[in-house]
């Protein structure tokens, strides 16, 4: 049970809604700041893994002999080391720790080692001999389906099946594999307590996670291991799922020295999960006046060789399918399937982006074969608060202002042609500016906040009051995000303390946060503190009998009562865990309380494309975004921005190429990323509707801005050429061939 | 063989045994974990530093290549333990969130700025072009930067 305890405070620097700074931010400007990578202890060993060269094989023999004949070389380790649950995995632990019998991917890893220094430990990793018989990889997603070799099958039915429309349009699209590409690479450190326990210092999005796993392939008790926060380089869902987490610990405990390990940038392209590439076929039909009277769509997303949370994501790319659109008639087919490409899993958007693509292209296909505005068109159909949702039924009862978001986006002013971010091909001159072509492409995206379906999805924050001012402890992980700026503008909104640290504790000091996604940790963290801090303030005004507290101490009608030297020599301490509303598994047909909130998008993209050469210029994006209060606003434009570049590095240049289930561009010289030149100026209007169950009625902000910024981009390239583009990332050929 | 050289203005030397980059000799042996390491390949920016008065990649450096060099790091750039003109804008622009990319960055711009006061956008990007920075969108870290060079005319 929560309840909401709003009081904000009287006015307070740095509080809800301004755009407090960083508290971490001049430590990383000052290249201060302890990063995973930059931790070291004396006495460390380093640690090295072995992977397979091939996608798909039987392990006849594995031979660490020759590893283990290198000078300061301390352990290899194998499958048979493993003392306790020989495989993990966030929602099926069928991902084996270390190889046995078979690989099932590309860079899968087979033998672990310690040695005395980095060099050493890669040099004895690429010395371990495993004899390998070679097999037939599956890799073609569709041949899997068929060979009914998939993690989940989803379905959703809903209205009359057999209800039609007079106008029709058909599409198939597909979506690559995007990488998210922190730029800190996996790293982190065991350290083993001397007592057959370990502590662990790893990159993630979920300690409490990583927890449970290692404690269950270690063989220990769950107090036996702690599992630390520690400084992130950047995740956007890389980090959700184990890499060397259980590696490290078993290294450190093998050889009673604390172990490091972090991965190069090419391991790091198969050390670690991708976005779900997904193909997928739609057909809408609408009424004469641009009615959707019904949807059917068939999403085929490829999970790789292991779960991971393919299921989620694929159940996400169901529930999303439609978009943010009534539709009373809707069926849809969802599979994931497995094959021996590299494991794909959680990345910003979670299925919503590649199914945005598609339904966002079927409604600029169907307001040109209805002759209409596509924008009207969109507005017509516009799901908003009160309606049912399209696919599962469920009634949306958070705010969700739909038309207001579309309307303030077509209100804002578009760029003349003339305005130009230099010329497609950047400074080769490969055009000239009368053969530049000028698009403009609009799209609209929604997604769900926190976790769904029936999850326990909770988070825990403690709040206390101490001489030096409020502090929260939290096991929530700060990525990048800000949660560490947010956290403490809630606190001294709410108990009108200005001076507030956020300390990321271990698993062993409080209970889960939850994992750093889903865009969830503003309403859920957010929502633990908010109830901590405003609980801690009521019991103290009811202590000293006050009205209200700020740094001075109690105050009773305007008189200050009780200083805080005095307030603070009791133990002011609140925990709560906090839970958003309730939802539930969807029934047969998918229907169901799905979902506690959602948030949705829109985006306008304008291009530059020279069709001779097939290249972009991403000129402009702006868009208006429904954030229910916006906490902090720079940070918010922070994370808009932020979205929206990797949302258009999907859309023109960010794919993992896969050549029988071998990644060939594994490296940023071969793995585009947007530089600051490809970066398109953006503008961004925050909507603010507040009511969401979010603390101050905010929500989640990091997702939506990379939902539909991809469908836009492609959109405005498809206006700007004439051609069919049902593909991203959008490739020179598929505009000048 | 012994290395030494220049680092942010103190003397610092080092035994370099195996072909190691200097950013690795930076990080590893004399423990300046400033500089990161992200791609190993010249590619993002995120180990850039100041070599004898020109931004390098220093994981394109061979660290027995630097004995008797001049090398200014991220950590070498605050002045009198506050904030640098550069460092400063970016906080307040909100320039930085993982931050991961921001030691390259703050030295990249600082280059910029000893050269040109007030640089235009346009030469804002092209000083950047060689820095990757994944979680802003780059629109804090141009609108920190327009800031200063507007301060400066």
């Amino acid at each position: 049970m929560t309840v909401r305890t709003e009081q904000p405070s009287s006015r307070i620097d740095d509080g809800i809604g301004e755009s407090a700074l960083r508290p971490d931010g001049i430590a990383k400007l000052k290249g201060e700041f302890e990063y995973a990578q930059d931790q070291w202890v004396e006495g460390m060993l380093w640690g090295a893994t072995t992977r397979s060269p091939h996608p798909h094989a039987r392990i006849l023999s594995i031979d660490v002999a020759p590893a283990l004949a290198i000078g300061g070389v301390h352990a290899v380790l194998t499958a048979d080391d493993v003392p306790g649950r020989a495989s993990f995995g966030l929602e099926h632990p069928d991902q084996p720790v270390l190889a046995k019998e078979m690989v099932n991917f590309w860079g899968e890893p087979v033998a672990i080692v310690a040695a005395e220094d980095d060099a050493t430990a890669r040099r004895a990793a690429a010395a371990v001999v495993v004899e390998y018989e070679r097999l037939e990889p599956l890799t073609d997603p569709e041949d899997a389906d068929l060979r009914d070799e998939v993690f989940q099958r989803m379905r959703i039915r809903r209205g009359d099946q057999s209800a039609s429309g007079s106008v029709v349009v058909e599409g198939f699209y597909e979506v690559g594999m995007q990488d998210q590409a922190p730029l800190g690479t996996e790293a982190g450190l065991a350290v083993p307590d001397g007592h057959g326990g370990v502590d662990l210092y790893a990159t993630s999005q979920f300690v409490h996670a990583d927890h449970e796993q290692v404690v269950a392939s270690l063989g220990l008790r769950p107090e036996q291991v702690r599992a630390h926060p520690t400084g992130i380089g950047g995740a956007f869902g890389a980090r959700e799922d184990v890499n060397l987490h259980i590696h490290l610990c078993l290294l450190a405990l093998h050889t009673s020295q604390p172990v490091k390990m972090v991965y190069h940038r090419s391991e790091s392209f198969t050390g670690h999960v991708h976005r779900h590439p997904a193909r997928m076929w739609y057909r809408h039909e609408a009424d004469e006046d641009g009615n959707l009277v019904r949807v059917r769509a068939k999403v085929l997303i490829d999970g790789g060789a292991y779960a991971s949370t393919t299921a989620a994501v694929l159940a996400n790319a169901c529930y999303f399918a439609v978009g943010p659109y009534n539709c009373e008639s809707v069926s849809v087919d969802g599979v994931g399937t497995r094959t021996n490409n590299p494991p794909c899993g959680a990345m910003r958007g979670f299925g919503a982006v590649q199914v945005c693509f598609a339904h966002e292209a079927q409604m600029d296909r169907l307001a040109d074969a209805l002759g209409m505005d596509p924008l009207e068109l969109r507005r017509k159909n516009a799901l908003e608060s009160g309606d049912s949702m399209p696919t599962t039924g469920q009634v949306i009862e958070t705010p969700l202002p739909t038309v207001e978001v579309i309307d303030s986006l077509a209100a804002m002013p578009i760029p003349e042609e003339s305005e130009r971010a230099g010329l497609p091909g950047g400074s080769g001159l490969t055009t000239e500016e009368h053969h530049v072509v000028r698009g403009i492409g609009y799209a609209v995206g929604i997604k769900n906040l926190g976790f769904s379906e029936g999850f326990d999805d909770f988070a825990q924050a403690r709040v206390l009051l101490t001489p030096g001012g409020a502090i929260v402890e939290t096991a929530a992980i700060e990525v990048g995000q800000g949660l560490v700026t947010i956290l403490a503008q809630i606190v001294r909104s709410s108990m009108g303390v200005s001076s507030v640290e956020v300390r990321h504790v271990d698993t062993s000091k409080i209970d889960s946060a939850g994992s750093t996604s889903a865009s969830r940790q503003t309403q859920m963290s957010g929502g633990a503190t908010l109830e901590a801090s405003s609980r801690l303030r009521a019991r103290i005004l009811e202590h000293f009998a006050g009205d209200d507290l700020n740094d001075e101490g109690v105050w009773r009608d305007g008189e200050l009562v009780v200083p805080m030297s005095r307030v603070t020599e009791d133990k002011w301490e609140e925990t709560v865990t906090f839970r958003h509303p309730p939802t539930s598994p969807p029934d047969g047909d998918g229907q169901g309380v799905v979902h506690a909130d959602f948030a949705l998008a829109a985006h306008r993209a304008v291009v530059d494309v020279d069709p001779e050469l097939g290249l972009v210029t991403v000129v402009r994006v702006d868009t208006a975004q429904d954030v229910g209060k916006a906490l902090n606003p720079q940070s918010v434009v922070g994370q808009i921005e932020g979205g929206i570049m990797q949302g258009v590095g999907l859309a023109i240049m960010e794919e993992l190429i896969l050549d029988h289930g071998v990644i060939r561009n594994p490296n940023f010289t071969d793995y585009l990323l947007p530089t600051i030149l490809d970066a398109p100026d953006v503008e961004a209007l925050l909507i603010e509707k507040e009511g969401s169950w979010g603390p101050f009625g905010a929500k989640g902000v990091g997702e939506p801005p990379t939902i539909s910024s991809t469908a836009a981009v492609a959109a405005a390239i498809r206006n700007a050429t004439g051609r069919a583009i049902n593909r991203v990332p959008v490739r020179p050929q598929d505009i000048a061939l | 063989m012994i290395v030494s050289f220049s680092l942010n203005g103190s003397p610092a030397s080092g035994r370099v045994e195996r072909p190691i980059s200097l950013l690795d000799f930076l990080r590893d042996e004399l423990k300046a974990i400033g500089s990161k390491s992200a791609c190993d390949q010249g590619e993002c920016g995120s180990c850039s530093v100041i070599l004898d008065g020109v931004v390098v990649c220093s994981c394109l450096v061979m660290a027995a290549d630097v004995e008797g060099s001049t090398v200014t790091t991220v950590e070498g750039l605050e002045s009198e333990g506050t904030l640098s003109a550069v460092q400063q804008a970016m906080h307040e622009a909100g320039a930085v969130q993982c931050g991961f990319c921001t030691p390259g960055i703050v030295v990249a711009a600082t280059d910029l700025f000893s050269h040109n006061s007030s640089p235009t956008t346009r030469e804002i990007k092209e000083a950047l072009a060689g820095n990757i920075c994944r979680c802003t969108g780059y629109g804090a870290i141009i609108r920190a930067f327009e800031t200063l060079a507007g301060e400066s005319t």
